[in-house]
């Protein structure tokens, strides 16, 4: 698995010395990285939370606390906004400097993270519990080219002048929402930051952010780069913190303009009311999946096999467009079954600091550990088909058996449900009108794939299938360049991609009477 | 040209300063990093053996000999390019973002050697070295860097045609691009040449002026370590006739751009037709109207309209060459104006405070004075200058003419040194009838608090640019180019892109079409 996402991330060429990566070069981790920072960034200042209180991180791998982290509440939410508003203000050094330098200052903060990408990438697998192997070489990379993707956009971020009827001129000026409150969860927390920071920012935007309380530490890290690197005061806030207290109050907040919130469905909910009943700030989510992948009898058996396993047991299966719902053709469910089977058998789970490791533990969070059990369970319950796994994979820390079941069927629990951990479903169907239908049968509407040779199939089902991103013989391709978002229940707007800016535009029309228009 | 960091000039004028310890002048001529042609990343001989010479014109001295490259090394460098091109080549295959890594790489490397580069700059052009440390690498690395990060932002488009069908487009690079480029500002040239071409994935032949060779070879070295595949950038100094024609004839190139006189401009696009009808884009000569209108801050405007004239020794295709200025105010902008050209202090464009250096050769010294000579023949008032300064050198007197009409010589021809034309207007038609009536249409600038004289002029004038109540306000992210013979095609901002690419639309049959 390692070898597919490590092909599709590596760069090609060999001429930049410092962005060639092979396994071989990814250094020894220290699996005990000394943590640097443990409290609340706001106005480039580390601060104590107004209450006093703190909460602890935990080594999912281990149960063990890390440290102690500042517990961001209301109060703190108040502080932050004000130092944004301030940063925000119209003659401000932010509002006033030149859009190429607001670009060279992403590009900076890529530069910084990036020469610190062994140590980021050991304290994502500390406090996250993703393989080390990943982290360094999937999760840090592709931050890196994400801030410097957005770096670009930050003067090419152009308005229009319009040809309006009578003696007008007309134009357009994209000019930056103001307060955005952006809330990230604990999957991605590096990437998600990155996803975050990086339109809001090349777009003139100042924002408080508030990480998952389960993995607050590298976006700490990253804030003191955001220090080092020369953003003004007040121009990126980070405020760990829980959801109901911290986030509901940014949510809430009558001075923030935006919110972007990534997480669940459920939450997301929570955040568009939130909007509603304060001062209609604008929304963009990022929410569940349940995500059909589907596999053509013409598909190559063996990339499929792979790509499917890949998409989900990715990251422990803690994907929000996690392909769980495997469909595969009749004539081909039977090998396919197999093979798949051998290949979960084959996964390798254990100490994330271990470089042959393909899957850590979940992320620390019993409620969620317990979740995905019961989920499980359901299965067996409802008539699934378990076909390997099933059970926890460690007697200590957050480990799960890598799960498949066969025989699923559309009504049961595990195929409607998003999981969020390392089970699969595999589900049989016969005609491609059939298999649309069915993968179209959810609330969900995040991501889909398709597998086959069949340019007509492959146009048929990514055409019909309601959902942000379709992937066609290829599983999790992510590029900062190509937008990220989904239908229905899994969201509103776009991330990446120059989509993504528009999330963080206002558009302003200005029209000037003049004496005589001519074309 | 405003500078808006005076803690950098300060620290500038330091670096000048001991840059003039004759030992580190030394260096810097020591340090010339190439001084042959580079094909394929690698350092060539010229096939026919010669070499041309490189002077310094602020004194005469020669810097250094240059090889010189000929059809034959054209033939050389284009098939290095075209391989560089191959599908399948390193450079093909690499992701668009690794293109814009390369060119920020490069950024980087220029920023490195800002102060050698600069230094290599005003010895070898005659700029002055504050302007080439400020203005020309600034410049330089904003472009790079710009451009850099376009690579992956340039995207084609999926489109509901009619029918059963899938279709896209691809934004392709058009190829081999052969690039013509002038000698007023070597580098910053040479960056825009190359950054928009270089994003888009085309591969490049580059023929610096023979009169400035030196900073474009600097710049080949830094593209080998920056990292860029053998082949994308090939750098051959030579000259128009022989190297220059051999680009623009050539079979194997795709597209040339070329920068410089509206009279070398016919020849290319005569070549081109000759040839295989690459695709080709000018940036050529101007006479450029500078509008003066009384309700504007009369200091502040002959400020402007004196920079937008002298900066550079006056060799701008964008020079502010014909001042038109209001009736009432006419005798006052006249008397301050030759009175800020009096000031100007001429001198080795080393030495900090000198704000003028030398012509860059004999051949325009002599261009610029024939003009000067036919405007007090025509008729115009000399207010100061007028002739040469300090003899035996390519040095000319900043100069001012008053009293000019639009039939003159001295208001149809681009003299391209520093001297200053000022026409008296009455009306606002007049004045648009009169800026318009030349063949040029590069840029122009209106002066005035009025809001709808600045929107009707500005929309009335024919020029690519239009400055109001400034001048020679460039950057990267703005498109830049003539109307009319001015030129072909626009420079910087996204508007460069598609000079760069082809557009490929590529049609699906499918099953069944769903919106």
């Amino acid at each position: 698995m390692l070898r597919v996402v490590l092909s599709r991330t590596f760069p090609r060429i060999s001429g930049i010395s410092n962005c060639q990566y092979s396994a071989a070069a990814i250094p020894v981790p220290s699996a005990q990285p000394e943590v640097h920072y443990n409290k609340l960034f706001i106005n480039n200042e580390w601060q104590d939370a107004v209450s006093k209180r703190s909460f602890p991180t935990i080594n999912p791998a281990t149960g063990e606390v890390i440290c102690q982290v500042a517990e961001a509440d209301k109060a703190d939410v108040d502080k932050a906004v004000k130092a944004a508003r301030e940063a925000f203000r119209f003659g401000s050094p932010w509002r006033r400097m030149d859009a190429s330098d607001r670009g060279l200052l992403l590009s900076r903060l890529a530069d910084a993270i990036e020469r610190d990408t062994a140590y980021l990438a050991e304290l994502e697998t500390l406090d996250n519990g993703k393989p080390y192997a990943v982290s360094y070489s999937v999760d840090v990379p592709m931050v890196v080219k994400c801030l410097r993707y957005c770096a670009g956009w930050a003067d090419k971020w152009e308005g229009k002048t319009i040809p309006i009827d009578g003696d007008f001129f007309c134009y357009t000026r994209h000019e930056p929402i103001g307060v955005c409150g952006q809330i990230i969860p604990w999957n991605f927390p590096l990437l998600m930051q990155a996803w975050k920071l990086g339109p809001a920012l090349a777009t003139g935007n100042t924002v408080v952010m508030k990480v998952a309380e389960q993995t607050p530490l590298t976006a700490l890290y990253v804030a003191s780069l955001i220090k080092e690197v020369g953003f003004p005061p007040g121009v990126v806030n980070i405020l760990p913190g829980m959801g109901p207290s911290a986030g509901s109050a940014i949510a809430s907040h009558m001075d923030v303009d935006k919110v972007a919130f990534t997480g669940s469905t459920e939450v997301g909910h929570l955040i568009q009311q939130a909007s509603g009943s304060s001062n209609l700030k604008k929304v963009t989510l990022e929410l569940g999946g349940k995500s059909p992948n589907i596999i053509m009898s013409d598909a190559n058996m063996a990339e499929a096999v792979e790509q499917s396993h890949f998409a989900l047991f990715f990251n422990q299966g803690q994907c929000c467009c996690a392909g769980s719902r495997t469909y595969v053709q009749d004539t081909i469910y039977d090998e396919f079954m197999e093979r798949s089977v051998e290949r979960a058998k084959s996964r390798v789970v254990g100490d994330p600091f271990n470089m042959k490791t393909e899957q850590g533990p979940q992320v620390r969070n019993t409620e969620q550990f317990k979740k995905i059990l019961g989920y499980i369970s359901s299965g067996k319950r409802e008539g699934a088909k378990l076909m390997c796994g099933g059970g926890v994979a460690a007697d200590r820390g957050y480990f799960i058996q890598p799960t498949i079941f066969g025989d699923v069927q559309d009504g049961m629990t595990i195929a409607r449900e998003e999981i969020f951990g390392p089970v699969m479903q595999i589900l049989k169907f016969k005609t491609l009108e059939e298999v649309v239908e069915r993968a179209n049968d959810t609330k969900y509407g995040l991501a889909a794939a398709v597998f086959t040779k069949d340019i007509d199939k492959a146009h048929y089902i990514s055409s019909g299938i309601r959902a942000g991103t379709v992937w066609i013989n290829c599983y999790n391709v992510f590029g900062a360049q190509a937008p990220f978002g989904g239908y229905k229940y899994s969201g509103n707007g776009r991330e990446l991609g120059e989509y993504g800016l528009d999330n963080y535009t206002e558009v302003k029309t200005v029209t000037i009477k003049v004496p005589q228009k001519n074309s | 040209c405003s500078f808006r960091d005076i803690a950098l000039m300060s620290l500038a004028f330091s670096l000048v300063r001991f840059l003039l310890t004759p030992s580190v002048l030394l260096l810097c001529l020591s340090v010339i990093w190439g001084d042959q042609i580079f094909i394929d990343n690698e350092w060539h001989e010229s096939c026919s053996g010669r070499k041309m010479p490189v002077h310094n014109p602020a004194t005469g001295d020669l810097l250094c000999e240059v090889e010189e490259a000929d059809t034959e090394d054209v033939d050389k460098a284009v098939q290095s390019a075209r391989a560089a091109f191959q599908l399948g080549s390193p450079w093909r295959c690499m992701d668009a973002s690794d293109r814009g890594l390369l060119l920020n790489r490069l950024a980087d490397l220029v920023e490195r050697d800002r102060l050698r580069l600069a230094t290599l700059e005003a010895l070898d052009s005659g700029k002055i070295f504050l302007m080439a440390y400020f203005v020309d690498l600034m410049a330089t690395v904003k472009t790079l860097r710009y451009y850099g990060g376009w690579a992956d932002k340039i995207q084609g488009k999926t489109i509901p045609v009619d029918g059963e069908y899938f279709t896209y487009t691809r934004h392709e690079p058009i190829g081999v691009c052969g690039q013509i480029i002038p000698w007023n500002f070597p580098v910053m040239m040479f960056a825009w040449k190359i950054a928009p071409a270089l994003c888009c994935g085309n591969t490049v032949i580059i023929k610096p002026a023979e009169q400035t060779p030196l900073t474009a070879l600097h710049m080949a070295c830094l593209i080998k370590e920056a990292g860029f595949p053998p082949g994308v950038v090939n750098v051959l100094p030579g000259y128009g006739p022989t190297a220059g024609s051999a680009i623009a004839h050539h079979m194997d190139i795709d597209k040339i751009a070329f920068t410089g006189s509206t009279a070398v401009g016919k020849l290319i696009q005569k070549a081109a037709g000759d040839s295989n009808l690459k695709r080709v884009t000018l940036e050529l000569g101007g006479k450029n109207p500078n509008i003066v209108f009384a309700d504007c801050d009369l200091e502040y405007a002959v400020e402007q309209a004196h920079s937008g004239l002298f900066f550079n020794q006056g060799q701008c295709c964008l020079a502010g060459s014909r001042v038109f200025v209001e009736d009432s105010i006419y005798e006052e902008f006249v008397c301050r104006s030759a009175e800020k050209a009096r000031n100007k202090v001429l001198g080795n464009p080393l030495v900090p405070g000198v704000d003028q250096g030398p012509q860059i050769d004999q051949k325009q010294f002599d261009k610029i004075l024939e003009l000067i000579e036919s405007g007090k023949k025509e008729g115009a008032t000399l207010e100061c200058g007028g002739g040469p300064w300090n003899r035996n050198s390519l040095f000319i007197q900043p100069t001012v003419f008053s009293n000019v009409t639009d039939d003159m010589r001295i208001a149809r021809e681009e003299i391209f040194g520093p001297v200053q034309q000022i026409m008296r207007f009455r009306s606002v038609n007049e004045v648009i009838q009169r800026a318009n009536a030349t063949h040029y249409g590069l840029a122009a600038g209106v002066f005035t608090n009025d809001i709808d004289k600045a929107l009707t002029v500005s929309s009335a004038l024919q020029a690519g640019m239009v400055w109001v109540n400034c001048y020679n306000a460039m950057s990267t992210q703005c498109p830049f180019g003539g109307f009319k013979m001015s030129g072909n095609g626009r420079e910087l901002g996204e508007y460069a892109l598609q000079e760069y690419t082809e557009v490929k639309a590529v049609t699906i049959k499918i099953s069944q079409k769903n919106s």
